[in-house]
């Protein structure tokens, strides 16, 4: 019901020229068309939410790590905005909206590559393959 | 007083009484405070970790919620038993059982890691859950004293007061197994896994439920001036002596049972043998201030009609009541969990050792704002609706 | 994230169908991210606590970075998903150590307490938290034999990516289920511990009869840890 307002809200804002700032993401393309993403986004990060925690499905497509990848990005000292800042993407519109969202209470809320030199998944580790245990 | 002319008042909305109602607000705002505080920093700045889980907000929220069942004794009493004496009395049991159900509730909701999640907690169901049965069975308690409380205020259904009597009885024992059950399930504890588990609280509740009922009733007509009468209150107090003994009797069984399993006497010794705080909790507080100087004040010839030591002996059963949830409850956590039989244990992570648990002013906040939400139920109800006998004084000797 | 993409082609281009066969009898099941998982596996650990040492605790070290459970100076409240454990023979003083979590219950008493169905078993037999249902009311934690699992005491602000957590819910070990399901076939602790040279933590599919889990398991047997709660851990020891 309030996203149904604020939607409203969201598109007169545009029609008057006022929109959020929306800062610049990385791909040329987003995974589904802009006008589908502004109003459904929520159900498809909703519904891979359950499909991976559930269902161990990992693809990209909604993923809500996928969607920061692209859309959060550094500024020019290669700093990136945290979601408390409104200069992050998802926070910009959050705000500009009026709808407070707790994802990153839990969630990163930076892009993978915003971790540095940590060094995750990518080991292919073959333990369980090529050990053997002493046999005493 | 007979039932046929038994009239009904609200009480007079004086200074005192809004007086009493904004105390009351006062302190559930100052625990509602308390609890944003809390859940803005999160648990940490409270006494409970990761070995005792559940504390003091707990300890109140289980007392009130068995409290509640037990309050409605008189209601149960009266309508389901016949018995005329207490007949005057059934609406304020259903008033009181609501409003300590609502208080105890209440904190249970608040001490939630995400109270915000309140939404989640009532739409997605665990039915192998006893927890979420729990929900069930209280907010359906709920349903039934206001079915019963319908019934008792409506002339024309009179006729129907003993089934929704019956109805409310079996509702609250189910209800208070349920409860003693989220203890007794729990088989990896060494303090909970026990049959006795459930009616142990069956019978706290009949304890805690009337010694919460005799100070509510006595205060209530103090207040309003009506003079309760002597044997009206000495007639609730051997009811609570009969239930404090039952308390004592199967706390003694409790122990007994567990005594006898050598797996279960490592947790007997902690509880029992004087030493730890929690030792000295039970014997001090549970058997001594809680249950043995009530029983005296209540059987011995010096004190047995006095109604000074009835209200002091009742207001010991809660504090009783309280200390023994303590010892229940965060003793039985307090307590390590046994991953080797036999063998010492320990690591970073508190094995094998006594847990240290100190409760913070948070937690107790979360108490009174339970304690008080719940009177505040109460002191409404009274003010709005007629629940006390206009004369609660004792009838005469039939001439 | 590129990495991630790199070894999924790598593992699709060398086998298609998904299990890369690299020796003759060994498979590696590598999970395609698109295919739901089964219940054709059950992923298990094996503990040999005979290559455990006392003074070793690589493996926690290596779940606290890679899950970032920091050490906020709190040890009370400060989560641990995996801890050593050591215990003490009072008969002769024989002294084990060991690595104790989550011991992925096939009966998990945390699943059949929590009122919302937070806590669940995947059907893989990996047990978790679902954060976004979890009301953190802590029963699972009253309910769990192993004291495996921790409540989020503080607001959080350095999660990472794959670990999401957070104040106000229970987290416990996930098997590094963002690894297993990106079919790195392991674990962060049974890789530290392999890396430090104990290899005492075997992480493996236990429904498979030819994975070196089953076989040890087999050849040597393993002990559950109260095995009388009749609970059929996922995570079994050797030489108790
Ligand atoms: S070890 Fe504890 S947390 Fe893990 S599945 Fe079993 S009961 Fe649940
Ligand atoms: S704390 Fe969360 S996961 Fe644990 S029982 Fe409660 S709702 Fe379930």
């Amino acid at each position: 019901m309030l996203s149904v307002v604020a939607l409203t809200a969201f598109s007169n804002a545009s029609a008057e020229g006022l929109e959020p700032f929306v800062p610049k993401a990385k791909g040329e393309q987003c995974v589904e068309p802009t006008q589908v993403m502004r109003e459904r986004h929520w159900e498809f990060i909703l519904h891979q939410r359950d499909e991976t925690m559930y269902k161990g499905i990992r693809t990209t497509r909604h993923s809500l790590k996928n969607c920061l990848e692209c859309h959060v990005q550094p500024d020019e000292e290669g700093r990136f905005p945290r979601s408390s800042e409104t200069t992050h993407f998802c926070t910009s519109c959050h705000v500009f909206a009026g709808i407070r969202v707790d994802c990153f209470e839990c969630h990163a809320d930076r892009p993978h590559e915003a971790y540095g030199a940590i060094p995750r998944h990518s080991r292919l580790s073959l333990n369980d393959l090529f050990r053997r245990r002493p046999i005493q | 007083m007979s039932i046929a002319s038994v009239r009904y008042a609200t009480l007079d909305a004086g200074r005192s009484y809004w007086g009493l109602l904004a105390v009351l607000a006062g302190m559930t705002l100052v625990g509602l405070a308390g609890f944003l505080h809390l859940e803005h920093e999160g648990h940490w700045i409270t006494g409970m970790n990761n070995q005792v889980v559940w504390g003091i907000p707990h300890v109140f929220a289980v007392f009130l919620i068995v409290a509640a069942s037990g309050a409605l004794n008189v209601a149960s009493i009266a309508s389901v038993f016949g018995q005329v004496t207490y007949k005057p009395l059934a609406r304020l049991s259903g008033l009181l059982a609501a409003g300590l159900l609502i208080g105890g509730l209440a904190i249970l909701v608040l001490d939630l890691g995400r109270p915000d999640r309140l939404i989640v907690a009532m739409t997605y169901y665990n039915f192998k859950s006893i927890f979420a049965w729990n929900i069930f069975l209280y907010t359906g308690l709920l349903a039934v004293i206001a079915l019963y409380m319908f019934v008792l205020f409506q002339p024309a259904f009179a006729r129907w007061t003993r089934a929704a009597g019956i109805l409310a009885l079996l509702w609250r024992l189910v209800l208070t197994t349920g409860t003693g059950a989220i203890f007794g399930f729990l088989v990896a504890r060494q303090g909970y896994d026990a049959a006795i588990m459930a009616p142990l609280f069956i019978i706290m509740s009949f304890s805690f439920g009337t010694a919460v009922f005799m100070l509510v009733l006595t205060a209530a007509g103090r207040g309003s001036g009506r003079v309760l009468g002597d044997a009206l209150l000495f007639r609730l107090k051997n009811l609570l002596a009969i239930f404090v003994s039952a308390v004592l009797y199967f706390v003694l069984a409790y122990h007994i049972t567990n005594l006898y399993a050598t797996e279960h006497h490592g947790y007997e010794a902690f509880i029992l043998n004087f030493e730890s705080l929690y030792s000295k909790l039970f014997w001090i507080g549970q058997v001594g201030f809680g249950s043995l100087v009530p029983l005296a004040l209540f059987y011995a010839p010096r004190t047995r009609t006095c109604r000074i030591s009835t209200h002091v002996g009742a207001g010991l059963v809660i504090l009783g009541g309280l200390i023994q949830m303590y010892v229940i409850i965060i003793g039985g956590q307090a307590y390590p969990l046994v991953l080797f039989p036999g063998m010492e244990e320990s690591s970073s992570f508190y094995d094998g050792v006594i847990a240290s648990y100190v409760p913070s002013i948070w937690e107790f906040l979360l108490g009174f704002t339970g304690v008080a939400i719940g009177l505040i139920v109460v002191v409404a109800g009274l003010g709005a609706l007629g629940i006390l006998p206009e004369d609660l004084s004792d009838p005469k000797p039939a001439s | 994230m590129s990495l991630d993409l790199t070894r999924r082609e790598f593992l699709q281009g060398a086998g298609a169908a998904g299990a890369l066969t690299l020796a003759p009898g060994v498979f590696l099941y590598a999970k395609d991210p698109e295919v739901p998982v089964t219940d054709a596996v059950r992923w298990g650990l094996l503990v040999d606590t005979r290559l455990c040492q006392e003074d070793c605790d690589a493996c926690v070290e290596a779940c606290n970075e890679e899950h970032n459970l920091e050490d906020l100076g709190r040890p009370e409240t400060d989560a641990q998903w995996i801890r050593k454990l050591t215990v003490r023979d009072p008969l002769g003083g024989r002294t084990i150590s060991l690595p104790m979590m989550c011991q992925h219950c096939e009966n998990p008493p945390c699943v059949d307490v929590c009122p919302t169905g937070a806590s669940f078993r995947r059907i893989d037999g990996i047990v978790l938290v679902d954060k976004h249902t979890c009301i953190g009311c802590r029963y699972c934690m009253m309910a769990c034999p192993y004291k495996a699992r921790s409540f989020i005491h503080e607001n959080l602000t350095e999660q990472l990516p794959h670990a999401p957590r957070g104040k106000g819910c229970v987290e416990s070990c996930t098997m590094c289920v963002h690894k297993v399901d990106a079919g790195e076939n392991t674990t962060a602790c049974a890789e530290a511990c392999h890396k430090d040279g104990h290899q005492a933590i075997l992480f493996g599919d236990l429904n498979d009869p030819d994975s070196e889990i089953s076989k040890r398991i087999r050849e040597f047997g393993a002990t559950q840890i109260r095995a009388d709660l009749g609970l059929n851990t996922g995570v079994r020891y050797q030489n108790l």
